[in-house]
């Protein structure tokens, strides 16, 4: 079990890695995306893989799993919304205001004003 | 008052006439000045208790794991400065009041004005050595800000970014310096520090500690080969360059050097370093003042000169020599500030600094000529002004000392006794021109009060010097040397060879005064070393070495600078994975179960179609949708249903918000990279999906190396925060402080996307939008009936959902962010089903007033715990027994959750809202040109 999870894990990396270093805004907000997922998986494993004990207390049970990688995780998910969020809109106001949705500085930008 | 609150009050005025924007010059003065004679008020109260010899301490913790306590306390060297600081900084601000004009910036200057007074204040009072060196590096930053006040010109700024230079570098020595006497003390406390001489002196770390902070000392009291910044400095505002260049900033070195002084004095390398430097200073200051035809810069060259005076001083090591530092300390400072001052109003009167185009003032301003006269007197060194009690000293000290320093100190005497001379003789005497730029006139009595009064205590302490200064000079240099020390000072020592060296010193600048012209010419015909073009040169070399590196590695292509740090990262993974310490793979593996294994196909499928068919967007974004639930759907397999509920949640919004996006973004990527750059990416990918999926499997296969501290979360959940689902308790109360950072974080991320669209749709972006032809073909029925009826039956059922979500959140899955999503989720479904005008007739609350009420519930329910005597965020629940149903549990954590809900509908929903905007605003010239035109019968 422990093996599919980490290979998942390691796929959502390697595509959002992938998808990241391509030249166009919508594509790396799917690449970052998978990034969130994967890392949010990373973190939430930490605590070990654990089935059926749910961090919530009832009468007569006394196995829990880690409660704490899930805590961060949960604000993590909310965070990495506003994160996409941000990076949505400056997308397309990019593109808006450019006309294309290249990421990379365009050339005159990078020699600087005195170019 | 406890010398925190004294190094508090400048800090607390610095804010007044920032948030009084558009204050008058009169409203801000009065305000700092006030705050500034409080804290002058607080540092006399405790004269009484400091000449007895006390310690008069604050000490609060803060970190005391690293050595960090905000410690402050004050002692005679403390009290001299302080006084220096905050007497001299009461006058400057009413010399500012009427020195700055209409046009400018009142309340700015007054702020920064006020913010380096507290850090000067926090540098002389401060008894810990990291506290110092933030202190410090304050005074940098808000000397940068004063000496470039003047925005407009050149000069100022220039002036600005080298004295920041080359006082942030001596700054950063400082503080390796500092840090590697703490460990050698084993103390970061100074008061530690400088009882710990031989420790000190004998340990092999003592000469770099000395090397470097005698580095930092004399970047900031511009010592030779540092002292090309504080002249440049002088296109500062006069006010500025009589507090900070002549009573105060420069002089935060020179307290240095005495503050450490117990410590650091006395040994070889001490006497070696820091008496040449302060005489070779001397010199060269003195020396070039006399040739500068600025007034400000003469008074620079001759602050230099002074300094290095008093460095040397300190640097003899003994008794007596610190004894005539703290002295003239004083003196300087008074006649100095005075005589800025005096250069200030001429400035103001003559419009004009050039001391060849003034002369014959005597006349048309006899008050400022008296004053500056009396003050440059003082300075050259002739009785029976406090120049001359220092001086005197001063010789008496270098002619015992070892080689030529009695020579040489003379002779920088002689230049001292010229330029002073030459400034009241160049100014004021000679015949009255008729050229000036405008006609001179003494000034009012706002700009001649505050020099009056330092002359008038350049006289009595020359006269009375043991009376008016001697019971604060005898207690800093008891503070200095950490001995009971009792001076006697007189103007009359009978005749030693200090007064003859001092006779020769007067007649050797009266001689030169006369002989200047020629000298002058003969300066002239010298070679001229330009400090300012060597030290262009350096900073030049630097700024094209790092932007040759910069270029180098980051072309302007965020792929390449991404890759980089992606590869950087694996490196630095495999190698602390290699140096590390991992225990063997002991922890066993969960069986396969054919559910995890679907669920695992099904990912891998999900992902690799998305990665083969990434250009087409919109089956991209469905796509992600289906590895976003699997995720989820991870979640709840392995015992996490909060995360569950909130990636399900999520996933819907941001599906909803990239497909709005998506509306005006082309459909389809296309392919514009060659095969080579897709294939070294997917190499990189590899790597990264290898390193992460690997360490991952690490960490399963090992049990916790360290015991963790979720045990402790588990079984205090209930007793102490009231709840049984440990993953929200650990939200609103075990890590309710990080939880209040994140809502914020949140709301600052929505308030940002508001910021964007508001840009877009106001700037050249708008024409672009309202001009965009849709690349789709619509839906018939942009507003299906269906839909919105289905949405409109369905709300008031999700919204007790959200609520019942809430509510058991604290005990069973769900809470604040949750119910928040669900609630934004339904909110949301009007806006598609009935549309954006439509829903925003209906709801009258502003998602901004949403965010900043959320954050303000969740911080006012932190701060409740204040009023129980409990740290910020601590909570407490109890339980209310009604008859007939179970008892009901309220907890100050609801508060706290209630929080979070708005905090996340707010940001949810201004996000999504803001995008909305746009899409109303997209098209808007088509569908006006369409509304106008006659629609044909046949397709009405």
């Amino acid at each position: 079990m422990e093996f599919l999870i980490a290979s998942a894990i390691g796929s959502l990396t390697a595509a959002g890695v992938y998808l990241s270093l391509r030249k166009r805004s919508f594509a790396v907000v799917l690449g970052m995306t998978l990034l969130t997922y994967a890392t949010n998986l990373f973190l939430f494993v930490t605590g070990r893989l654990v089935i059926d004990q749910p961090p919530v207390l009832r009468e007569g049970v006394t196995a829990y799993t880690d409660p704490l990688p899930q805590a961060l995780v949960l604000t993590a998910i909310v965070i990495s919304f506003g994160m996409t969020a941000v990076v949505v809109m400056m997308a397309l106001g990019s593109f808006i205001e450019g006309g294309d949705d290249r990421i990379d500085l365009p050339r005159r930008d990078r020699e600087g004003p005195g170019a | 008052m406890t010398p925190a609150l004294i190094v508090a009050l400048p800090f607390l005025g610095a804010a007044l006439p920032g948030l009084m924007v558009r204050t008058s010059r009169n409203a801000a003065a009065i305000a700092c000045g006030s705050f500034t004679l409080l804290a002058l008020l607080g540092l006399i109260v405790n004269i009484p208790a400091v000449l007895a010899g006390e310690v008069v301490a604050t000490r609060i913790p803060w970190m005391s794991q690293i050595g960090l306590d905000a410690d402050f306390m004050l002692d005679g060297l403390g009290l001299l400065f302080g006084i220096l600081i905050l007497g001299i900084g009461l006058l400057i601000i009413l010399y500012a009041r009427f020195y700055l004009s209409q046009q400018d910036a009142a309340g700015p200057f007054f702020t920064y004005l006020m913010l380096f007074q507290g850090a000067m204040t926090g540098i002389v009072l401060s008894d810990n050595i990291l506290m110092l060196l933030v202190f410090w590096e304050l005074t940098s930053l808000s000397s940068f800000l004063l000496i470039g006040f003047w925005k407009h010109l050149p000069e100022g700024r220039q002036g600005a970014r080298m004295a920041l230079n080359v006082t942030a570098m001596g700054g950063l020595a400082m503080i390796a310096g500092c840090l590697l006497l703490g460990q050698v003390a084993g103390s970061y406390r100074l008061s530690d520090i400088i009882a710990q001489r031989e420790a000190i002196q004998s340990s092999a770390l003592y000469l770099p500690a000395l090397l470097l902070i005698l580095l930092g000392a004399f970047t900031k009291s511009a010592q030779f080969p540092f002292h090309f910044w504080l002249p440049r400095a002088m296109a500062a505002p006069t006010p500025v360059s009589a507090y900070l260049h002549s009573a105060t900033m420069v002089k935060a070195g020179i307290f240095l050097m005495a503050r450490l002084w117990p410590a650091l004095a006395g040994t070889p390398e001490w006497f070696g370093i820091v008496a040449t430097v302060g005489l070779v200073t001397m010199l060269i200051g003195g020396a070039i003042a006399l040739f500068q035809d600025d007034l400000k810069g003469l008074l620079a060259y001759s602050t230099v000169s002074h300094l290095g005076l008093i460095t040397m001083l300190l640097g003899f090591g003994t008794e007596a020599a610190a004894t005539a530092a703290m002295f003239h300390i004083v003196a300087h400072a008074s006649f100095k500030a005075a005589l800025f001052m005096g250069a200030g109003i001429i400035d103001h009167a003559a419009h004009t600094r050039s001391i060849r185009r003034l002369g014959g003032l005597r006349t048309l301003m006899p008050l400022t000529f008296g004053l500056v006269l009396i003050a440059s007197l003082s300075m050259a060194g002739i009785p029976p002004f406090n120049g001359f009690l220092s001086k005197e000293m001063m010789l008496e000290q270098a002619a015992s000392a070892a080689g030529l320093f009695g020579a040489v100190a003379t002779l920088a005497s002689v230049f001292s006794v010229a330029y002073s001379l030459r400034l009241v003789a160049h100014v004021f005497l000679g015949p009255v021109r008729h050229d000036y730029p405008t006609a001179p006139h003494d000034p009012g009595a706002g700009l001649w009060l505050g020099p009056a009064l330092l002359v008038a205590v350049v006289i009595l302490s020359g006269l009375f010097p043991n009376a008016t200064l001697g019971w604060i000079v005898t207690a800093a240099a008891s503070a200095v040397t950490a001995q009971a020390l009792h001076p006697h000072f007189a103007l009359w020592h009978g005749v030693n060879p200090a007064l003859l060296m001092s006779a020769l010193a007067v007649a050797g600048g009266a001689a030169l005064l006369v002989l200047w012209q020629p000298a002058d010419r003969l300066r002239q015909a010298l070679p001229h070393i330009d400090a300012k073009a060597m030290f262009d040169a350096i900073v030049g070399a630097a700024e094209r070495l790092a932007a040759a590196f910069t270029d180098g590695f980051s072309n302007g292509s965020m792929s390449r600078a991404l890759a980089a740090q992606l590869l950087l990262a694996l490196i630095c993974g495999l190698a602390a994975w290699h140096s590390g310490l991992a225990g063997p793979a002991a922890r066993p593996m969960l069986p396969v179960t054919p559910v995890a294994l679907v669920g695992w196909v099904m990912m891998l499928v999900g992902i690799g179609t998305l990665v083969a068919l990434h250009r087409r967007r919109i089956l991209a974004l469905v796509l992600v949708g289906i590895v976003g639930l699997i995720v989820s759907v991870t979640f709840v397999y392995f015992s996490a249903p909060d995360l569950a509920l909130t990636q399900i949640s999520v996933e819907v919004v941001t599906v909803i918000l990239l497909l709005l996006a998506l509306n005006f973004l082309p459909k389809r990527t296309v392919l514009d990279t060659s095969d080579l750059k897709r294939g070294s990416d997917a190499f990189v990918a590899a790597l990264a999906g290898l390193g992460v999926g690997g360490l991952a499997f690490a960490i399963m296969r090992r049990d916790f190396a360290f015991p963790s501290i979720s045990g402790y979360m588990v079984e205090n959940s209930y007793k102490l925060g009231g709840g049984d689902n440990v993953v929200n308790v650990i939200l609103v109360d075990f890590r309710g402080y990080d939880t209040y950072g994140e809502i914020t974080v949140l709301g600052i991320a929505a308030l940002t996307i508001f910021a964007l669209t508001e840009t877009l749709l106001g700037g050249r972006g708008a024409h672009r939008l309202h001009q965009w032809v849709r690349d789709m073909r619509r839906a018939g029925d942009r507003h299906p009936l269906m839909l919105g009826v289905a949405t409109r039956a369905l709300l008031p059922l999700t919204l007790v959902v959200g609520l019942y979500i809430f509510l058991r959140g604290h005990n069973a899955p769900g809470g604040g962010f949750v119910a928040g999503l669900i609630v934004s989720v339904a909110l949301v479904m009007h806006y598609m089903a009935s549309g954006f005008a439509w829903a925003m007739q209906r709801q009258s609350i502003p998602y901004h007033a949403l965010i900043a009420l959320g954050v303000l519930a969740a911080g006012v329910t932190g701060a409740g715990a204040w009023f129980a005597g409990q740290p910020f965020l601590t909570s407490a629940f109890g339980y209310v027994h009604l008859p007939g149903i179970e008892p009901i549990e309220l907890a100050t954590a609801m508060g706290f959750d209630t929080g979070v809900f708005l905090c996340v509908v707010g940001a949810v929903m201004l996000a999504l809202n803001s995008l909305s905007r746009i899409a109303r605003e997209a098209g808007r010239d088509h569908a006006a040109a369409d509304a106008a035109a006659p629609i044909p019968a046949t397709q009405a």
